[in-house]
């Protein structure tokens, strides 16, 4: 729903929007699941949401499901920015959903070669030099 | 991803918890 700064200004207060646009992601059970700030274009706006339904999934304990949304936005948007962030999650959920470390080693060595600049790849490279684990 | 736009808060999560759906909350000044 869109809520106006001029229309709604308690709204923005409850919620703690502190500048436009802002976008909040509620789950069915009314938590904040995600929330991003600022103006984007169409398709990575539509990067961003799956980010957000794969990051609810996450933090719901839907390994599966996350696993899958993660994956999908690593097909769908490949070049976007949002890209290297979904291969870290969907790691990270198959770490959950298996408890193989292996997982987060492939998953560094993974964002090692295809977004080498990315800092996802920064935070996953100590996998990869403890030989995988959750650190 | 199916939208349905609505203008009260509460009853866009009400909603939301009715049909298990996510709702988006987009804060905007942009002219309306």
């Amino acid at each position: 729903m869109k809520i106006h700064v001029k229309e709604q200004p308690d709204a923005f207060k409850r919620f703690g929007a502190q500048w436009t646009p802002t976008l909040l992601m509620m789950d069915s059970e009314g938590k904040e699941r995600f929330r991003f700030e600022g103006y984007l274009p169409a398709e990575d706006f539509i990067a961003q949401l799956r980010l957000g339904l794969a990051k609810s999934a996450f933090a719901r304990g839907q390994w599966d499901d996350a696993d899958r949304r993660f994956l999908e936005i690593t097909r769908l948007h490949k070049d976007s920015e949002v890209a290297p962030e979904a291969v870290y999650w969907a790691g990270v959920s198959l770490y959950k959903r298996t408890s193989d470390h292996h997982a987060l080693g492939e998953t560094a060595k993974q964002l090692r070669s295809g977004y080498p600049n990315s800092i996802w790849t920064k935070k996953a490279s100590v996998w990869e030099q403890k030989g995988g684990g959750a650190g | 991803m199916q939208m349905q736009w609505m203008k009260d808060v509460d009853r866009a999560l009400a909603g939301g918890r009715a049909q298990q759906k996510h709702v988006l909350l987009d804060f905007s000044a942009a002219p309306m």
